[in-house]
């Protein structure tokens, strides 16, 4: 028993540093960004947002018990706690919490049939409107329809689980730090996929460790610093930024060749946003030098000529100095 | 004349083994395609092997100047500061055109002058200055978080990998052009037959 103990605290362990994650969870090293992000930004909706956020903004509340007749503390349930920060930064930073949910959760206690109410879904808001045809919400949702996600939808799987509502915030188009987005966006993989007690809700699958299941991957740790669990374990799909189409894990890429060539695969998947902006100095694939170095797709045309050039010569005066000699002879 | 001991023979054959490893491995990865081409070896082969190889030749490479260091074999590569541009030319000429006259060579090899000058700057260039380039330069490919981030507004692992692949090139050029010279000794085949002896053949007008 103590032995297993001391494994899954060493395998977390050795995740965390890999990953580069916090030890309390999968909590993203974002408390540098909360600050000046929730000091830049001012909901509209704030003084009203603060009347959930007094007792869901901590894991302690406080309410007065008319029937006992004084002041009564308690604990919050984990999953009804809110990070006030991550959601003042979040893509939904601008909604009062009555948006979204029930405008009778003001009054307190709160009804019990609400628990009831069915959560918007991602379509419900961003499906079929102009304002969105952009991000192509449909797409996105034809992608995922072949996930292999799709099939635990009975389970509890929604788009939720990925994106949390009070917390997800689109990193791939705004960030300026790639290897901070491959980071926040493996973190949302990881908080199911190295975490049982996240897992077992949606899944029967015995626990899988990560670390093991990628061992035939060279540089194990470089990798997983510098690419997206998606980048390999999706269909690349070109209308939409983000493979939404997760693969079984036998489809998932294993050749190397398939981002280590000319033809990168990562120039659909992770660089696809930065593409366009593609330096111009003689690279192909130039984009990824500006973040990365990925060998065999990262190479300059201009060595290319200018090394063959010079092995063409080197072996013309060979067959200058062989004619000659075989002339001289 | 017995000019070539174990030690160098054994060194020499086993840096040839290597570099040729090195030479398709990392063609391999530099040049790999999603289809896998007959003559390239696979990425994830050729990435093993390429970092296998080059260990070894790091450690071939350490013997290979401790044995300069504490052997006679180190005098060979000093390259002496008098008449060393003449002599050069000298050499150049030779190869040029001396050599298909039939005149004599300039620097005929002895016990104590085992390489002429035009071999000797080259060796100097490819064995104490390309060589450590492309062996430290290796190691921060093979170890990328010890190689700075950016260094003059340009990606540390970009120019590493510059340097990595430039000496790589050169140090290929070189070893062909080194195998061709090897082929002007008294016959094409002596010098190739006194590196697995250790013994010279005398010369009549060659290398």
């Amino acid at each position: 028993m103590n032995l297993t103990v001391v494994r899954c605290f060493l395998f977390l362990l050795h995740i965390s540093l890999v990953f580069n994650i916090s030890a309390s969870g999968l909590d993203l090293d974002s408390k540098k960004t909360d600050k000046q992000d929730s000091i830049a930004f001012k909901s509209p909706f704030y003084e009203d947002n603060e009347r959930c956020f007094k007792c869901h903004g901590q894991n302690r509340y406080e309410y007065t018990n008319e029937n006992l007749g004084r002041q009564v503390k308690a604990l919050m349930f984990s999953e009804r706690v809110i990070d006030r920060n991550k959601f003042y930064q979040s893509n939904h930073k601008n909604f009062s919490c009555t948006d979204c949910h029930s405008s009778e959760y003001v009054n307190f206690p709160h009804p019990g049939e609400l628990r009831m109410d069915q959560m918007y879904n991602c379509l419900d808001c961003h499906g079929n409107d102009e304002k969105f045809a952009q991000f192509h919400f449909e797409e996105i949702d034809t992608d995922y329809q072949q996930s292999v996600h799709v099939k635990l939808e009975e389970e509890g799987f929604s788009c939720w689980k990925c994106h949390g509502p009070h917390d997800y915030k689109i990193s791939i188009r705004n960030s300026s730090n790639l290897k901070e987005t491959i980071l926040y966006d493996n973190n949302i993989c990881l908080r199911c996929h190295s975490n049982y007690d996240q897992f077992q809700l949606l899944s029967e699958k015995e626990e899988i460790n990560i670390l093991q299941k990628h061992d035939w991957l060279p540089n194990q740790e470089s990798h997983f610093k510098n690419v997206r669990c998606i980048e390999c374990h999706t269909q690349v799909n070109d209308t939409i930024l983000v493979a939404h189409h997760i693969r079984a894990k036998e489809e998932a890429v294993k050749k190397c060749n398939e981002c280590h060539s000319r033809n990168s695969l990562l120039m659909s998947s992770l660089y696809k946003f930065q593409s366009k902006e593609q330096r111009k100095d003689g690279f192909f694939n130039g984009i990824i030098l500006n973040q990365s170095y990925v060998i065999g797709a990262n190479r300059n045309e201009y060595l290319n000529v200018i090394s063959l050039v010079v092995f063409c010569i080197v072996l013309l005066i060979i067959g200058i100095h062989i004619y000659f000699r075989l002339k001289s002879k | 004349m017995y000019l070539y001991p174990i030690w160098v023979r054994l060194w020499h054959l086993l840096n040839a083994v290597l570099f040729l490893v090195l030479i398709v491995t990392g063609i391999s990865m530099q040049y790999t395609d999603k289809q896998d081409y007959i003559l390239v070896v696979g990425f994830a082969r050729a990435v093993k092997w390429h970092n296998i190889a080059a260990i070894l030749l790091t450690i071939n490479y350490v013997f290979f100047v401790t044995g300069n260091i504490f052997t006679g074999n180190g005098r060979y590569y000093r390259i002496q500061r008098k008449d060393f541009l003449v002599n050069l030319i000298k050499q150049f000429k030779y190869y040029a055109w001396g050599i298909f006259k039939g005149e004599k060579h300039p620097f005929p090899v002895t016990l104590e002058r085992k390489f002429n000058p035009l071999q000797k700057l080259t060796y100097v260039l490819s064995m104490y200055i390309a060589f450590p380039l492309l062996i430290i330069s290796g190691f921060g490919l093979l170890f990328p978080e010890i190689v700075i981030n950016r260094f003059i507004g340009i990606s540390g692992i970009v120019l590493t990998d510059i340097v990595h692949i430039t000496m790589g090139f050169f140090l290929s050029v070189f070893m062909i052009i080194h195998i061709y010279t090897c082929t002007l000794g008294s016959s094409p085949l002596s010098l190739f037959r006194s590196m697995l002896s250790g013994y010279h053949e005398s010369e009549n007008h060659n290398n």
